[in-house]
């Protein structure tokens, strides 16, 4: 038996339109998820930065490309992967906005913010294919489920992954 | 729903009510646009009122940032009124809360730029 209960995928323009897009799939799987409002709100916004930087960033604002996007929804956690078709980057070198020599830098702030969001995040450039960004948030985190959880219909499914 | 703004004096301060998203693209270039507009026009004192800020990503949030210190090498000075949560939260997270001067009154508001420029 496969852990994640159910898998939602799909593959968009690399256009700025598509960011409200990709907000609204991630707004409404999280919802399913099992995340409250506040959550789902926090989650939308990793994903709208994720997104931003893929077409910005990632896929130079080049319409001729696309994101990918895959959302799985797993008994205790949402893993959400975006992949471009940019060459990557390395968000360790990212510096921290907070700091004092930072703090009125006009950018630099959108992976501080995916990172304050969500509860893992990682980086991965594929040769030959882009760069796919994992992030996972934890139901176990704090989350209020729809009815204590036991309405999702993917409870009794084994976790391990 | 993009970013939309309504300009009205106060006494010497320039309110300007915003809507929408201030986001990448054309919200953070209206909201550019406008500040750049009201400086050229010698509005040096600017609330911005963000109550129907519906969204604002990172970029927004450094488009605020940019109208500050914009303002502020004018001689001038930017304030905020009216955080939503999410702006508020997510000035608190970026440590922006204590850059900004933030009210939750208008009448208080227009009233600290006289104070700032007497004291």
């Amino acid at each position: 038996m496969t852990p994640e209960s159910s898998v939602v995928e799909v593959t968009l323009e690399s256009d700025l339109k598509n960011v409200e897009v990709a907000e609204e799939i991630t707004r409404r799987v999280a919802g399913t998820a099992g995340f409250d409002e506040d959550e789902q709100q926090r989650i939308e916004m990793a994903v709208h930065e994720t997104m931003i930087n893929a077409i910005w960033h990632g896929n130079q604002n080049d319409c001729s490309k696309s994101v990918w996007l895959q959302f799985k929804v797993l008994r205790d956690r949402l893993e959400i992967r975006v992949r471009d078709q940019g060459n990557g980057f390395d968000p360790n070198r990212v510096p921290d906005p907070r700091n004092n020599e930072n703090l009125l830098n006009v950018s630099g702030r959108g992976i501080f913010l995916i990172r304050a969001f969500m509860d893992e995040f990682r980086v991965e450039h594929v040769t030959g294919t882009g760069t796919e960004v994992t992030m996972v948030k934890r139901l176990s985190s704090g989350i209020q489920t729809k009815q204590g959880g036991s309405d999702r219909e993917h409870e009794s499914h084994n976790t391990t992954s | 729903m993009s970013m939309k703004a309504t300009i009205r004096p106060v006494d010497s301060v320039t309110v300007v009510d915003v809507s929408g998203r201030i986001t990448l693209g054309e919200g953070c270039v209206q909201l550019r646009e406008l500040i750049r507009e009201q400086l050229g026009k010698g509005n040096k004192n600017i609330l911005l009122n963000l109550a129907d800020v519906t969204y604002i990503d990172s970029s927004g949030i450094g488009e605020l940032v940019s109208a500050y210190t914009g303002v502020s090498k004018q001689g001038g000075a930017l304030k905020l009124l009216h955080l939503t949560k999410k702006v508020h939260d997510l000035l608190q997270i970026t440590k922006l809360y204590t850059v900004f001067d933030v009210h939750d009154d208008e009448a208080k508001a227009i009233a600290s730029f006289t104070k700032s420029a007497s004291a």
